[in-house]
């Protein structure tokens, strides 16, 4: 390690994963504050960064939580699990770039979330597939929990969540997860068929079942390829 | 059940999932109709989410300052601006309102 100097690929992965993970870390400041105004205390909130660790079902979780409170419970373990499938596919993808050793896995497993995944997938070589993954994973971690623990306190502080407008930002937060994946037609159809059936079923079911509901959005679009690249729908 | 029932069991269930990928043989989730699912139920659950955080109360829709402020997000996304600016302007912009009205 010490003697071989490193690659421009290598170093080129470096700063990308150092790049994103800044950026990314700084969410840990809207969900620690969501989080604690969702109606957990502090340590939940960490608990749910440090072991948890997907942003999107860390948010998904809070917010099923938030709207129907802890009766909802199984409902956003639910939510908080489907949205954590893609890991699934990211590990996959990830297994022969970070190679064999219980030890080693076993960490990689707990940095698999999309920024690493995306950073190593952008690489050339296999060396700076690695190097990405592991940078962005561990700078995102160490940051996020950072960040979790500095927004948890402010939520704790603010109160009311309605007063000061975070109800908002707990919708403008998912938006943001949503939006890098809007870019095909399939999608956009997807989310605004998931959207529509949420609404249409909120006055029905209990809350949290909606959301959950609307995945099946997913199964008929996904599993029939409606609206997919070679169809050609309107 | 206890928030903490919930947090933990959550947290075991995705963190399991990661661990899964690098256990099971890649040949399962390698039909093409199985990946796409799951990508599209991440979008799906996201702009459900979306929804009922925007338009719901409880179990009542309700249209209120969270749909300018999410209108305002989606165009301050739009061009390009960062994810915790939006988040907070959006926060600025709901209160706002409400202090207004």
């Amino acid at each position: 390690m010490m003697a071989t100097q490193r690659t421009p690929e290598e170093r080129a992965a470096l700063r990308s994963g150092l790049a994103v993970g800044l950026a990314t870390a700084v969410y840990g400041i809207s969900f620690g504050a969501l989080a604690t105004l969702s109606g957990l205390d502090v340590w939940q909130t960490c608990f749910l960064s440090l072991v948890m660790f997907t942003g999107g079902s860390q948010f998904a979780l809070i917010g099923v939580l938030a709207s129907g409170g802890l009766a909802a419970g199984p409902a956003a373990i639910t939510s908080a699990a489907l949205l954590g499938t893609r890991n699934v596919f990211y590990s996959i993808r990830m297994a022969p770039v970070i190679g064999p050793g219980f030890w080693r896995r076993a960490a990689a497993a707990q940095l698999t979330i999309d920024e690493s995944v995306a950073v190593s997938t952008a690489q050339t070589t296999p060396s700076a597939q690695r190097v990405g993954f592991w940078v962005t994973g561990l700078a995102i971690y160490l940051g996020w929990n950072l960040t979790t623990l500095v927004g948890a306190l402010i939520g704790d502080l603010l109160g009311d969540v309605s007063a000061y407008g975070l109800d908002a930002a707990a919708a403008a937060a998912f938006l943001g997860l949503l939006w890098p994946r809007l870019k095909e037609r399939q999608t956009q159809a997807v989310a605004v068929a998931a959207a529509v059936v949420a609404m249409l079923l909120t006055p029905v079911l209990v809350p949290g079942l909606p959301v959950l509901v609307a995945a099946g959005v997913a199964l008929v679009v996904g599993g029939f390829n409606l609206f997919g690249a070679k169809g050609g729908h309107a | 059940m206890t928030a903490w029932q919930i947090v933990i069991l959550a947290s075991i269930v995705c963190v399991a999932l990661k661990v899964a990928g690098y256990l099971i043989p890649p040949k399962a989730f390698e039909h093409p109709t199985v990946a796409r699912i799951a990508n599209l139920m991440t979008v799906a659950l996201l702009a459900a989410l979306i929804g009922v955080q925007t338009l719901g109360v409880g179990q009542a829709i309700q249209v209120d300052a969270r749909v300018p402020a999410v209108l305002v997000a989606a165009v301050l996304y739009a061009l390009r601006v960062p994810f915790v600016v939006v988040v907070i302007a959006a926060a600025l912009v709901a209160a706002g309102i409400r202090m207004l009205t």
